[in-house]
């Protein structure tokens, strides 16, 4: 007989009891990775924004558009490497619950610019050649099963009318982070319908994007920028990604912030469901422990057996619940509104937190029963009847 | 022969509601090689205590105890847990068996604290669960054995590790007379064809007929008696 088997055999002792901690540790690792899993779909905007980018808006609101001669004069701007920019259609795709980014782009810059859209150099030249192609993240080309040369028609609501765009690229993402659900076509081919239907809305794009060489310089770049439209019609206002991306989502910070914090009060029910079960199975075996410790098993042996049950309960309740989390993730993804989170993966870093803290919260769960059998006078627990 | 066990001038007081009480008063006693020796008194007279620390699990308050040459006074606690592993056999009246172990596990339990080998450990047990006859039980739980056929693997995990002195605190108090014979029968065996030295507590004469000597403690003072 080994160590590792008293310490299993004495973990099933109690096999109901045992049961239902597991599965009260496991539930709370679902919990506890599901949270974690909506909370980084949330922020994943702001971690995949590059802080060499630089977002260019109207000051009042984003949703007024810049003038298209902008571009030239922010090119000049030392330090500016490259201005790109993109413009929100909105639209309809097949019926309105059909939600991904459809934005209009200057399909010579935006590669440059978003390297984390990954195109074949054929795709790429398919892409530039043809004045209403488009190109799509792969996940939004699995969903509707789109292939190269599919024609996507579209209904328009803030440009009216029937659109018909030809994918000619499907874009694979560099990293899991990165969304691979937007939709780009040229920006020329929605300009030049305005010129027709509506001139007043011609030559005119969403938001720059700009790229600069330095991302430590972005704060003086963006006040430069800034300070060349000042008094003009169109005043903007400059940021890096992160800090655009961060708008979007500081007003759900409160709602976040407390899921996160939810998230870690459930460690906290974990903890205190494993302490219960070892303070009883502990106190239950007080005569036990004196009869181990009268045979010559002495602290170290104590430690490992208290400690030791205490952690194969917790491995195994976190190992369950890791187990039954990947799936409720995928299923949970895949009722999602499409769209709604580009981006819903079990962070890595989850993993390791709910293995860090099955393994702290065992060893926590350990202490008091350990302090107790450690403490006990021999003889007391030889009197003890419980 | 010479005393594997010296007691002089032990006295053992407990604090009870910062009242102190005196359990053993002034007692001396010197038990020899290979004795087997019968600690009888009323209940509370201190007879538990006397064994307890002869065995190593409980501490005089004043006195010495010479255990095979060893003050075991002066041992820390570790010191004092390798000592008991190797020198001190416990027989409890109520057993004491892990009840998830098997018997032959529960035999083991005292030999995982040793270096022997694993082939050494099962050849050990096995000789340990032969010698109190139940070399057929081995892979039986507690629960499955009577409270009789429990004591004997109770007494199979004391010999397992071979110590010199075996301790058992009414050992037959719990059993009926078929069972409590049995089991003394074995004690006189591992005492004649083992030679080691045993202390036995016990409230039943017939019980304490089968050793050499009887020691009477009454309110903690040792009244020395005959041999028997
Ligand atoms: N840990 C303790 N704390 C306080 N008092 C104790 C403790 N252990 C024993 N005593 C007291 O010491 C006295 C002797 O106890 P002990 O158990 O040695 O008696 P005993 O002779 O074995 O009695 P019994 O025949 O009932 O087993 C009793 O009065 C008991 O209450
Ligand atoms: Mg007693």
């Amino acid at each position: 007989m080994s160590m590792t088997k008293l310490i299993v055999k004495n973990a099933f002792r109690h096999t109901l009891r045992v049961l239902l901690t597991i599965i009260g540790i496991s539930v709370a690792v679902v919990a506890f990775g599901m949270l974690r899993t909506v909370v980084t779909a949330w922020n994943s905007g702001v971690a995949a924004s590059s802080p060499n980018r630089l977002i260019v808006r109207q000051a009042v609101s984003f949703i007024f558009p810049l003038p298209y001669a902008y571009k030239e004069k922010i090119a000049s701007i030392p330090g500016v490497s490259t201005v790109s920019w993109l413009n929100w259609f909105g639209g309809t795709y097949i019926d309105k619950d059909q939600f991904f980014a459809r934005q209009g782009c200057d399909p010579e810059t935006l590669l440059s610019l978003y390297p984390e859209f990954k195109l074949t150099s054929s795709e790429i030249s398919a892409f530039k050649a043809d004045r209403s192609a488009c190109i799509v993240g792969i996940e939004t080309a699995k969903r509707y099963g789109l292939n190269i040369g599919d024609i996507m028609n579209m209904e328009g609501d803030i440009y009216p009318g029937s659109w018909q765009f030809t994918v000619r690229g499907i874009y694979t993402p560099r990293s899991k982070t990165d969304d691979a659900t937007q939709m780009f076509f040229h920006w020329e081919y929605l300009n030049e319908r305005m010129k027709q239907d509506d001139p007043s809305r011609a030559d005119q794009v969403g938001y720059y994007v700009v790229k600069i060489n330095d991302p430590s310089r972005s704060a003086e770049i963006s006040q430069k920028i800034d300070q060349l439209f000042k008094n003009s019609a169109a005043e903007t206002k400059t940021e890096t990604e992160g800090q655009f991306q961060q708008g979007f989502v500081s007003s759900s910070g409160a709602i976040i912030g407390a899921i996160n914090i939810m998230s870690y009060l459930i460690i906290g029910i974990i903890l205190l469901v494993l302490c219960n079960t070892m303070i009883m199975t502990s106190r239950e075996r007080t005569r036990e422990y004196a009869v181990l410790k009268s045979l010559g098993f002495t602290g170290g042996h104590l430690f490992a057996f208290i400690a030791g049950e205490a952690l194969t309960i917790s491995f195994l309740g976190a190992g369950i619940g890791i187990a039954l989390l990947i799936p409720i993730v995928q299923g949970f993804e895949a009722l999602l509104p499409r769209g709604w989170f580009p981006v819903f993966i079990i962070e890595t870093s989850t993993y390791v937190l709910a293995g860090s803290s099955a393994l702290i919260v065992g060893v926590i769960a350990a202490i008091i029963p350990l302090y107790r059998a450690l403490t006990m006078k021999i003889v007391d627990g030889l009197r003890f009847t419980g | 022969m010479s005393a594997i066990i010296s007691i002089s001038h032990l006295t053992k007081t407990y604090k009870r509601d910062k009242q102190e009480i005196t359990v053993l008063n002034d007692v001396s006693l010197d038990i020899e090689q290979g004795d087997f020796v019968a600690l009888m008194g009323p209940s509370g007279s201190g007879k538990t205590t006397l064994l307890n620390i002869i065995a190593g699990i409980d501490r005089p308050t004043n006195g010495e105890v010479m255990i095979d040459g060893t003050n075991i006074g002066i041992l820390s606690e570790t010191e004092l847990a390798k000592w008991r592993s190797r020198h001190i056999g416990f027989i409890f009246q109520f057993y004491n068996l892990i009840p998830v172990l098997t018997a032959f596990e529960n035999v083991e339990l005292p030999l995982m604290l040793t270096p022997l080998t694993k082939s050494e450990r099962r050849r050990q047990v096995e000789l340990a669960l032969s010698v109190v006859g139940l070399a057929e039980r081995m892979d039986h739980y507690p629960r499955q054995l009577s409270g009789g056929q429990e004591q004997r693997v109770a007494i199979a995990r004391a010999i397992a590790s071979d110590p010199d002195i075996f301790v058992a605190d009414e050992p037959t108090g719990d059993l009926d007379r078929v069972s409590a014979e049995e089991i003394l029968t074995l004690l006189e065996r591992l005492n004649k064809e083992f030679g080691k030295t045993i202390v036995m507590v016990t409230h039943d004469p017939s019980a304490a007929n089968r050793a050499h000597i009887v020691h009477h403690l009454e309110k903690g003072d040792l009244i020395p008696q005959g041999q028997s």
